[in-house]
């Protein structure tokens, strides 16, 4: 029953990994870029939805909603004014233009909301007992699960079926040969950044429904993890950050519990480095296929 | 009618000059050929036609308008459908969502049917259109790659170099395909090193050397040339 609770709490730890990896994912995808700043849209999700509940009094829905749409724009425009210019630079630039973004956000925060922890209000509270009272589970557990799975379910569909995701395939697999298909690049690529914030706010709420204190570095850690969980299942594949972000979760809450606390990080990166050295795209990244 | 004028066009790679005073038309219904050796710069001047590269001098007209400054992705909008060197079909997609990307810019409506059509030109794509483009054979990527160019309805179909790498008998096929093409009245730009093949389908044609164009023609006065026949035609 022990373990059935650390079980539980892994799973729901990794969905809110899972929807972070998602939007690192989708953007390596399409920009061949690691968007080290996506962790901070995170924070600044958080943010706006503690404004929202606690200055404006509004109902938690209406605050997640409104995160989302502050991030959705956040999201475009750093990818216009800081990524776009250099779609023809080294990668190497691009990643110092997103480090200083990163940095950029959080001293935003720092001047804008102070350095002292902002006490958040869970969305929802209260425990769901099962077996006498035996296993509790958190509804905050129960609902972070099942907006992961609806997630995932969405963009799944998206990128299967509709023209727009579709179109965001043609422009990760080729730029050239999509836009000469009558794709507008630029236009997709802002478009998966847009989703990516989107689901990085819903992520901020979650995140902060489970450790209810607020900072401007409370989207780094979290930030690092997904994008491990991301490299974990396979960078680029979206069943991919799925899987990664919750086996991560689970690692890392099962290490708590039964290895160290201390070591419950150093462990989930040497299960990430093994991984790598057996396969090194990941769990489910593939293989470009080539035929000539 | 003039689909394509391109004027006097210069394009370079940093400091490397690879296309040097080009002009050239193609005529609406015309199938017109650009053949040259390997490096000559034909599909440099081809991907500067879609604007994937910029010519520093001149232009180029497309339906009677200067396109210097269009984005290549409103230049496909414009009815110009350029089938890339090497194919560059969407691997990991499948047949059937490639042919759907090729039809970007056409609305939803009438996809399905235009599916069908690019089915009876390739019966081959309809047995595979589950199947991702990465496991088709290098012909029928072929076949995929141009009826993906076709689903745009292309005023301007621009094939470089369809017959690249295949089999004798799949290079018959291709062509067979660009006449069939050219009945049904579309204008092609075909760019090959297949020459004998390419002179043979071609109203006119164009001979470019280092990135200049040395000569021009009808296909048969360019297939009669002594100079091409020495260079092109194996004597
Ligand atoms: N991306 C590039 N960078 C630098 N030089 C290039 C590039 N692409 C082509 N070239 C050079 O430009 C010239 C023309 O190439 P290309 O247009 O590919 O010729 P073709 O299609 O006739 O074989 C060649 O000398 C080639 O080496
Ligand atoms: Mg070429």
């Amino acid at each position: 029953m022990e373990f059935l609770s650390y079980l539980i709490s892994g799973i729901s730890l990794g969905s809110v990994y899972a929807i972070i990896a998602l939007g690192y994912t989708m953007v390596y995808g399409i920009a061949k870029m690691l968007n080290f700043a996506h962790g901070d849209v995170i924070m600044v999700g958080g943010y706006i939805s503690f404004c929202a509940t606690t200055y404006l009094g509004l109902p938690a829905v209406v605050s997640i909603l409104l995160a989302m749409a502050v991030c959705t724009v956040l999201g475009i425009v750093i990818e216009g004014l800081a990524y776009k210019p250099l779609r023809a630079a080294p990668s190497l630039a691009v990643l110092i233009t997103a480090i200083g973004v990163s940095y950029l956000l959080q001293n935003s925060a720092l001047l804008i909301w102070g350095a002292a922890a902002k006490s958040y209000t869970p969305i929802i509270s209260g425990t769901l007992q099962l077996f006498g009272g035996k296993l509790s589970i958190q509804y905050i557990s129960i609902l972070t699960v099942i907006v992961c799975l609806v997630i995932m379910a969405g963009l799944t569909l998206f990128t299967s079926k509709s023209k727009m995701g579709k179109a965001m395939r043609a422009c990760s697999e080729d730029k050239g040969a999509a836009q000469l298909m009558g794709i507008n690049v630029n236009q997709t690529i802002s478009v998966t950044f847009a989703i990516g914030s989107a689901l990085a706010a819903v992520a901020g709420v979650l995140l902060c429904s489970y450790s209810p204190s607020l900072m401007p570095t409370t989207g780094s850690m979290p930030g690092i993890k997904a994008f491990t969980a991301a490299v974990f299942g396979g960078i680029g594949s979206i069943p991919g950050a799925f899987l990664g972000g919750i086996l991560l979760g689970v690692i890392e809450a099962l290490a708590k519990a039964y290895i160290s606390m201390q070591l419950a990080n150093a462990i989930v990166f040497a299960v990430l480095i093994v991984v790598l050295l057996v396969k090194p795209t990941g769990l489910l990244g593939k293989k470009v296929m080539e035929k000539v | 009618m003039e689909l394509l004028k391109v004027d006097n066009i210069n394009v370079y790679y940093g400091s490397i000059h690879a296309i040097k005073d080009v002009s050239f038309t193609v005529n609406e219904g015309e199938v017109v050929t650009l053949i040259g050796a390997n490096g000559a710069g034909k599909s440099t001047i081809l991907n500067t036609v879609s604007g994937l590269l910029r010519s520093k001098t001149g232009t180029v007209d497309f339906l009677g308008q200067s396109i210097n400054h269009v984005p290549p992705h409103k230049i496909v909008a414009m009815g110009m459908a350029h089938c890339p060197e090497g194919r560059r079909v969407f691997l990991q997609m499948s047949v059937r969502d490639n042919l759907e990307m090729g039809a970007y810019t056409q609305p939803n409506s009438g996809v399905d049917e235009d599916i069908e059509k690019i089915y009876k030109l390739f019966p081959r794509l309809k047995e595979r259109y589950k199947q991702v483009a990465g496991t088709l054979s290098g012909g029928e990527q072929q076949m995929l790659a141009m009826g993906r160019a076709m689903m745009s309805h292309p005023k301007l179909l621009m094939l470089d170099e369809p017959s690249m790498g295949l089999a004798p008998l799949l290079v018959e096929q291709i062509f067979d395909i660009i006449r069939e093409l050219h009945a049904q009245g579309t204008t092609i730009l075909l760019v090959e090193q297949n020459a004998s093949m390419a002179l043979e389908v071609a109203d006119r044609a164009y001979v470019l050397e280092t990135g200049r164009v040395t000569m021009s023609g009808t296909g048969k006065e360019v297939a009669e040339s002594p100079a091409v026949k020495a260079a092109y035609l194996g004597g």
